[in-house]
């Protein structure tokens, strides 16, 4: 059984045909080939999957595509515009808050959904904020920093 | 994940209509039945979303009561303004669920339906001496919950909101599974009308009442008539994250600590 379904993702009208197990991230991946969207454990722990979806962070490998029906989709792929990236992700860049770059959509998510919530988060808020995401290489010291400065950015809507 | 059919009902009435069988099951946040449905430990013919039924979702006080619907998700708990003024332990307790991306899909439904011995809101349930309303009947939080996993839920039986009477003053206090957030141990400790309640999840197969530490609050409501009662170990939960015995100890220290935050 397939069902039709569509959603905005990143600003654009999409729609597609689902089995009712596809997962939200299985439809960004394969459907829309939206390759930004990590699965790092897909067993609901490691956030490297974050989106947001109808204003909150979900992860979305554990989300069936057709339960966002509907909804309202942003993906690390609708950060930057256009040559200009997103205060959060040039704050990244600039504070070396990744490594091998794995978990690093789901973090920026995370981060950019914690901001949204919490325009001026301390120390503590950006690691409770950031509770549902792993990283195995940064040591997340680099990651709190660079949270902290892309908080700044996107508070003055200037780059990090 | 093995393959099922999908049904979205807009109202209460369409979704019971369509749990016709035990194959049928409802779908709130997703957060535990995906995992299990992706480990292939349950095999439904159909999920139910229960996710577009606006009836089920809301926070009001309604009288000495503040009533939860049973798809509110548990970010929407611990930010409403509601919560926060008439029981704030409450709120407390649905922030320190898992994480923010749980917190922002997971519902006290689906929580309290599914009864896992480690969650938080089942501390609330027996310790604030809720009320679970289902599409027939109600159910008193004390009589809810039976066994590992197992409620006084009958099949196919739908929770549609949970009320928590307002205490006089509430804490609740977990030492928390530093991978997963789940509680090792959790403790609710209320002043009612009615007399002290402290509500344990975590510790044994399902939620239950310390009522020998609500003996010892309710002849001196002290942290440390809580730390005085020595809990025993026997049916307690025993794994690699604690064991029986220092669950039980954790009970009456964690005990101590509401007590102190409940300002005894
Ligand atoms: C990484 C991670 C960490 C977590 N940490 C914690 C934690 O620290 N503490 C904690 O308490 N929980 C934790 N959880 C579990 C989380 O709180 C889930 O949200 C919750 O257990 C289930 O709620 P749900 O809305 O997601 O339900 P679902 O997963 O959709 O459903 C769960 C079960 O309940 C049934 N059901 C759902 N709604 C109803 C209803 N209204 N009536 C009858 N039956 C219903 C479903 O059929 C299913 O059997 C964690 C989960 C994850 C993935
Ligand atoms: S891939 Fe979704 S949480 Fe790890
Ligand atoms: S940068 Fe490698 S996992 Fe985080």
């Amino acid at each position: 059984m397939s069902i039709p379904i569509s959603m905005t993702v990143n600003g654009q009208p999409v729609s597609g045909s689902v089995e009712p197990r596809t997962l939200l991230v299985e439809f960004l991946r394969e459907q829309l080939h939206l390759t930004g969207t990590h699965v790092g454990c897909d067993t609901s722990q490691c956030g490297a999957c974050v989106v947001i979806a109808d204003g909150v962070s979900v992860k979305s490998c554990t989300a069936l595509a057709v339960q966002c029906d509907g909804s309202q989709v942003t993906t690390i792929e609708g950060l930057a515009n256009g040559a200009t990236l997103h205060p959060m992700q040039q704050a990244f860049n600039d504070h070396h808050g990744l490594q091998c770059g794995f978990c690093t959509p789901g973090m920026v998510m995370s981060a950019v959904d914690l901001v949204t919530h919490a325009p001026n988060p301390t120390d503590e808020d950006i690691r409770k904020g950031l509770d549902g995401n792993l990283c195995r290489c940064t040591g997340y010291q680099n990651i709190v920093r660079a949270v902290k400065a892309g908080a700044e950015g996107m508070r003055t809507g200037m780059g990090g | 994940m093995y393959a099922f059919e999908y049904h979205r009902p807009s109202s209460l009435d369409e979704a019971v209509a369509l749990l016709t069988s035990e194959d049928i099951k409802p779908l709130a946040g997703g957060q535990t039945l995906i995992p299990t449905l992706k480990q292939r430990l349950a095999m439904p013919e159909a999920l139910v979303d229960l996710g577009r039924i606006e009836a089920l979702k809301g926070i009001r006080k309604e009288g000495d009561a503040i009533v939860i619907g049973a798809g509110t998700t548990h970010a929407e708990v611990a930010a409403s303004e509601v919560v926060r003024g008439a029981i704030p332990a409450l709120a407390r307790l649905a922030g320190l669920i898992g994480d923010p991306q749980v917190r922002n899909r997971g519902t006290i439904g689906g929580s309290i339906a599914n009864a896992d011995p480690a969650a938080d809101y089942p501390a609330a349930v027996v310790g604030l001496g809720a009320t679970i309303h289902t599409n027939t009947r109600t159910i008193a939080g004390d009589d809810y919950f039976q066994d590992l996993f197992t409620t006084a839920l009958d099949e196919n039986e739908l929770i549609t909101a949970v009320s928590f009477p307002i205490p006089q003053a509430a804490a609740y206090e977990k030492v928390a599974n530093p991978a997963s957030g789940y509680a090792v141990v959790g403790v609710m400790v209320a002043k009612t009308a009615g007399g002290v309640r402290v509500g344990v999840t975590g510790a044994g197969p399902c939620a239950f009442r310390a009522t020998a530490i609500e003996d010892a609050l309710a002849r001196s409501f002290t942290p440390e008539a809580a730390k005085g009662v020595a809990m025993p170990a026997d049916g307690m939960n025993s794994d690699i994250h604690a064991s029986a015995a220092y669950r039980a100890a954790l009970i009456s220290v964690l005990a101590s600590r509401a007590v102190a935050a409940c300002g005894g």
